[in-house]
């Protein structure tokens, strides 16, 4: 996979760490949010929306992608995602 | 009709014309008692002593493909009780003791070879972490051996001891640990079960699960309608999906993991080695290809194959580790869809639904885990109660924060494991 960083442009797979699923974190003290939050997932086959962390530029990008064809289809500073 | 050798010898005098399928191919009936999603080797198994240990008839196994054709045929065949934490100690332990009686008990080879899992170590540190666990292994009953450098020399010359990164200082023997064929497991199962009478229907792909006032009716299949009473989950990676057919949302991720298969070669490795420092292990198959794997890719995928990083990773380990590797052609790599939950333990459990069962989570671990995995989903369904060996490996834990199983202690986090 190939993936594009909004500063760097599209790299390698190898210059990036994978975080997980885009998910906003609840406010507040624990509640059944914080669990969905930190442990249940949706796990779609198919269009997803996950966190990865361009390790030489430092920026956390926000990538659309298919789980099913490993297709790329964007991705943005997560900052603007809100996520 | 039974297998024997009797019986190869007079087949092979007439021409091997008496052998047949050895299960139906049945249409699917408009009602069951109990409807099992899922014909891999947990579902069979788990149909199998449905019927074998609760005396249970009218049962039905729907797979959407064919028998044998998803994870069950696609792993590295390793089957071991080396675990460290409670919960998965006595599950996996109870496990291996049902592999040590399942082809007298199937009356099918699945060519279970207890040929020694080594676990290598390469610092002061791991050494003390292997001597704990491998008495934690002697307390749940089961077998561990800490073998020093030239322990390790002894059943394994060919590796490179002094490698400047990993040298090797010793090992964990677990000499009850090794393989077995992975497809005779998931038709000796089959087997079993269609000859106690469960209808294993193929080509039947789950489409919905038919709730009524909190209790489940049955289920919808791209073959029609099908009513039951119990239902129960067991489809590994697909488990979100299904899962979310019942409205749940399960602690669970898909993600994918490569393995690798040389070309065959005459007996050089005679043991189940796992190099954990180099994400890597390794066995030889009884037909001579060099079995080897390495790490999840770590990214959530269901695309049943991997990206090139991690084979080249995989490949260096291999190297690092056994540099007589390098002669060997590699014949094939694949990639399986593997449900990992965030402490890299299973779960066996009821859900909110009565009378809907799930069993998931087995992450990159699931072959080992047939026999004891049907046998305590199998106790779950029939008697609404955990079964002793299975009883820690609760959905809960992760909301809870108790009970978790996080066999490498990297936290109970999606990713980690």
């Amino acid at each position: 996979m190939r993936i594009p960083c909004p500063h760097c442009g599209t790299r390698d797979l190898r210059e990036f760490t994978y975080q997980g699923a885009a998910l906003a974190q609840p406010e507040g003290d624990w509640s059944p949010d914080w669990d969905s939050y930190l442990h249940l997932r949706d796990n779609p086959a198919g269009e997803t929306r996950d966190r990865w962390y361009h390790n030489p530029c430092g920026t956390w990008v926000v990538v659309t992608r298919d789980t099913v064809s490993h297709a790329v289809t964007g991705g943005i500073a997560a900052r603007e995602a809100g996520a | 009709m039974a297998y024997s050798g009797w019986r190869i010898i007079r087949e092979a005098l007439t021409g091997n014309a008496g052998w047949a399928p050895v299960w139906r191919d049945p249409a699917p009936r408009d009602a069951y008692d109990i409807v099992i999603i899922g014909g891999g080797g947990h579902g069979l198994a788990t149909a199998y002593y449905l019927a074998r240990e609760h005396g249970l008839k009218n049962i039905a196994v729907v797979e959407k493909g064919y028998i044998g054709g998803g994870n069950v045929g696609r792993n590295t065949t390793i089957v071991r009780a080396n675990y460290f934490l409670p919960g998965n100690s006595e599950f996996y332990s109870h496990s291996l003791k049902l592999w040590e009686g399942l082809e007298t008990e199937l009356n099918y080879n699945v060519m279970h070879s207890q040929r020694g899992l080594i676990n290598l170590f390469h610092s002061d540190g791991q050494r003390d972490a292997f001597a704990r666990r491998g008495n934690a292994m002697a307390n749940q009953g089961d077998d561990a051996v800490l073998l020093d450098r030239e322990g390790v020399r002894a059943h394994l010359p060919y590796l490179d001891f002094d490698n400047v990164r990993f040298p090797v200082y010793g090992g964990l023997l677990h000499p009850r640990g090794g393989t077995a064929r992975h497809d005779a497991v998931a038709w000796g199962y089959a087997r079993g079960a269609d000859r106690r009478g469960v209808d294993l229907i193929q080509n039947c792909e789950v489409t919905g699960i038919d709730i009524e006032g909190g209790k489940v009716t049955g289920v919808q299949t791209s073959r029609g309608g099908i009513k039951a009473s119990k239902v129960g989950i067991v489809v590994a990676g697909r488990s979100g999906q299904v899962a979310a057919m019942a409205g749940m949302r399960l602690p669970i991720e898909s993600h994918v993991l490569q393995a690798f298969v040389t070309e065959g070669l005459k007996p050089c490795i005679d043991h189940v080695v796992s190099f954990g420092m180099g994400h890597f292990y390794i066995s030889q198959s009884d037909k001579g290809g060099l079995v080897f794997g390495g790490d999840l890719d770590f990214y959530a995928s269901y695309a049943a194959r991997g990206n090139l990083p991690m084979k080249e990773h995989v490949m260096e380990a291999a190297m690092t580790l056994m540099p007589m590797i390098g002669k060997a052609r590699v014949l094939r790599s694949w990639g399986g869809i593997m449900d990992m939950t965030p402490d890299g333990s299973p779960i066996i459990d009821k859900t909110p639904v009565e009378g809907l069962y799930i069993d998931c989570g087995w992450c990159y671990g699931g072959f080992k885990a047939v026999p004891g995995s049907g046998f305590a989903f199998a106790h779950l369904i029939a008697q609404d109660r955990p079964h002793d060996s299975a009883a820690r490996l609760r959905m809960d834990r992760f909301a809870k924060g108790r009970g978790l199983m996080d066999e490498e202690g990297t936290g109970a986090q999606h990713n980690l494991h």
